[in-house]
């Protein structure tokens, strides 16, 4: 496992808003600001961070439904900003994507089996008409659906199914990458095992890759091989799963960490927490020099003034800190 | 040693029905429940979408819509007198006044087009009678108190000029505007980010301990249950399936349903499992709910009975402690192997 299927680097999105007769001037938001980190096949690379911090945005360059303003995407070794419209319509097919919200990414007039066999037709993944519907009760099956929910509508059916035919649908593309993007945090606690259980058994059965973006950190740390952490539009913490739960170096890092409630009265009444102040800055005016100063417990002069670059502090940690 | 504080019980909710007719048939969104809260206490009502915890809180409140919505039955004693009795002339004087309310997405709570001061004065002004200025000040002071700088500035603006942070805030300001002794808080911060919600339940925990206000919040997150609650009720569609102290229940779970919540969840505390445990199935549909226990059909301990049987709640094991399963003594002793 050392082959790089994704190499992300230094890329950048920014977004112009206002500038209109009645907005006033332009601004410009930095939604991702310089952002580097490499996936390697059959890895999950957990991203989390709070709403804003450039999560989904980063999940949608990739994804290609947003046009990066700056940097570079390698996909399997080819740079997609590189390809002719044909060559990336082939390759994006082997980059899926799983949303949030399944009940708004279906089609609430097709029925499942629709939802299921357009993709196999239009990208030609199963030519013949009448070999379809083998293929989709094939693919509910993976998904642990039975054969009569091809015939239901999406609204016939709970939230904990409807993510299962989101998953269907993605990997009806035969995917090599797939983005998760919140898969879990709309759906009840007692159905996102499921599907967490679910999505692990698929990466170990056709060797998946995952880009697993959410904010809920304990699930984070269960499906991640790899952990970064985004505030603001930057990556401030890489490591793999055991370091960054265990060592954290990023002061964002440890206050996210020490801010998600344990399941347990005891364990909470013992537990020192540290509440950050205030809140996440606008990111049409973000801070100088370190982006997390203004609400960093042990932030020194030197914070304010210079921005601290991420850098590997031990092998395979990265932290963009000028005390880590 | 004896406990010598006088305890009186502010809410006590008995038996309470309240049914929803929809195009699939009658829902049975809150089933014959009884639950209470004591003078100054924080109680969670945890459960998942549909198991009827905010549909409680509205009837308490008295706000299900009609005419789908209806109170069927039961009491809703806010220090002894019943809520469901009082005309809406006299529950317009309890709302607000006697019990407030915090929502989850404050943006829909809040007025658009009415100033953040306005907002907070007008509660005031008609419950407690105070002249514009006496509330002008006391709205400054309530904005100080939850954390808001600057507040004779923030008076004059806007919702959509607060952050979601800063709005809740002001939700919180709101509900503690007329000293009410209790606080139902739905869902407060599951809108909000992780190092918000934090900022939050810190807020509201120190002001009710520090002004006495009882609170209950109704929430699907177990972590904010365990940080926060003295006493926990899990509802399953409908009903009260287990309440116990929350250092209890967490400890010695007694009902099958919230031994698979604890279990189905991810923990930063423990080791990492190599495989989550889920609760299998899915959740109930509650147009169609089966004759016996609701959750039987997803339950590990199972049994024949539990398909005819709806068992009613009732003491296991001591210390106020409270399950309705058949099985839950063969749990407990499973439990304990």
């Amino acid at each position: 496992m050392s082959e790089a299927l994704l190499e992300v680097s230094d890329l950048v999105k920014h977004f112009t808003v206002g500038g209109g007769i009645l907005s006033g001037a332009a601004g410009l938001v930095r939604a991702i600001d310089g952002v580097s980190f490499t996936i390697e096949r059959g890895e999950t690379l957990g991203l989390v961070g709070e709403s804003g911090c450039g999560k989904t945005t980063t999940g949608r360059c990739i994804l290609q439904l947003e046009r990066p303003t700056g940097g570079r995407i390698l996909f399997e070794g080819r740079d997609l900003s590189a390809l002719s419209v044909d060559e990336l319509r082939k390759v994006r097919r082997r980059i899926q994507v799983i949303f949030q919200d399944p009940y708004s990414s279906l089609n609430p007039r097709m029925t499942v089996g629709q939802i299921l066999a357009e993709p196999l037709k239009v990208h030609g993944i199963v030519p013949e008409k009448v070999a379809r519907p083998a293929r989709v009760r094939e693919l509910l099956a993976q998904v642990g659906l039975a054969p009569q929910h091809a015939r239901r509508y999406p609204h016939q059916l709970s939230g904990g199914q409807r993510q299962r035919v989101g998953i269907a649908r993605a990997l009806a593309m035969e995917p090599s990458l797939i983005v998760c993007d919140e898969p879990v945090s709309a759906l009840d606690v007692s159905i996102q095992a499921q599907i967490i259980n679910l999505l692990e058994d698929l990466q170990r059965r056709y060797g998946l890759t995952f880009l697993f973006i959410a904010h809920d950190l304990s699930v984070v740390r269960h499906i991640s091989d790899r952990v970064a952490v985004m505030y603001l539009g930057k990556i401030v913490e890489l490591a793999d799963r055991k370091t960054l739960y265990e060592e954290p170096l990023h002061p964002y890092t440890r206050a996210l960490l020490s801010a998600v409630p344990i399941p347990d009265p005891d364990v909470e009444a013992r537990r020192e927490h540290t509440v950050l102040r205030g809140e996440v800055p606008s990111p049409l005016r973000p801070p100088p020099g370190c982006v997390f100063h203004p609400r960093c417990p042990i932030a020194v002069d030197r914070c304010a003034a210079e921005v601290p670059a991420l850098r590997e502090i031990r092998p395979g940690h990265c932290a963009a800190c000028h005390l880590a | 040693m004896l406990d010598c504080r006088a305890v009186a019980t502010l809410l006590e909710v008995r038996n309470l029905k309240t049914t929803f007719q929809t195009a699939a048939g009658v829902v049975r969104a809150v089933d014959g429940v009884s639950w209470k809260i004591e003078e100054g206490e924080t109680v969670a009502l945890v459960g998942e979408s549909g198991c009827g915890k905010s549909v409680s809180a509205l009837s308490i409140m008295r706000l299900v819509a009609p005419p789908a919505g209806r109170i069927e039955s039961g009491e809703v004693l806010f220090r002894g007198r019943d809520l469901l009795a009082l005309t809406e002339e006299q529950m317009r004087g309890v709302r607000g006044r006697e019990i407030a309310m915090i929502f989850q997405e404050p943006m829909t709570s809040l007025n658009p087009v009415l100033s953040i001061g306005r907002q907070l004065t007008e509660g005031l002004e008609i419950h407690m009678g105070m002249t514009p200025d006496e509330a002008r000040a006391r709205a400054v002071e309530l904005l100080t108190m939850v954390g808001i700088s600057d507040p004779e500035r923030r008076l004059a603006q806007y919702p959509h000029h607060f952050s979601g942070g800063m709005r809740q805030r002001m939700m919180v300001a709101m509900a503690l505007a007329c000293h009410p002794p209790l606080i139902l808080a739905d869902e407060p911060t599951t809108a909000l980010d992780v190092t918000i919600q934090a900022q939050i339940l810190e807020l509201m925990r120190d002001l009710a301990r520090r002004l006495g206000v009882a609170m209950l919040i109704i929430t699907h997150n177990l972590g904010v249950v365990a940080r926060y609650a003295d006493r926990v009720n899990v509802m399953y569609a409908g009903r009260i399936i287990e309440s116990a102290a929350a250092g209890e229940l967490y400890a010695n779970p007694r009902h099958p349903y919230t031994l698979g919540l604890l279990r189905s969840v991810p923990r930063l505390d423990e080791p990492r499992r190599e495989r989550l445990a889920p609760i299998e199935g899915q959740p109930p549909d509650l147009t169609r709910l089966p004759p016996g226990c609701a959750f039987a059909p997803r339950c590990a301990y199972r049994v024949a009975r539990c398909e005819e049987e709806a068992p009613q709640i009732r003491p296991i094991g001591g210390a106020g402690h409270h399950s309705a399963c058949w099985e839950a003594e063969r749990l407990v002793k499973d439990l304990a192997a």
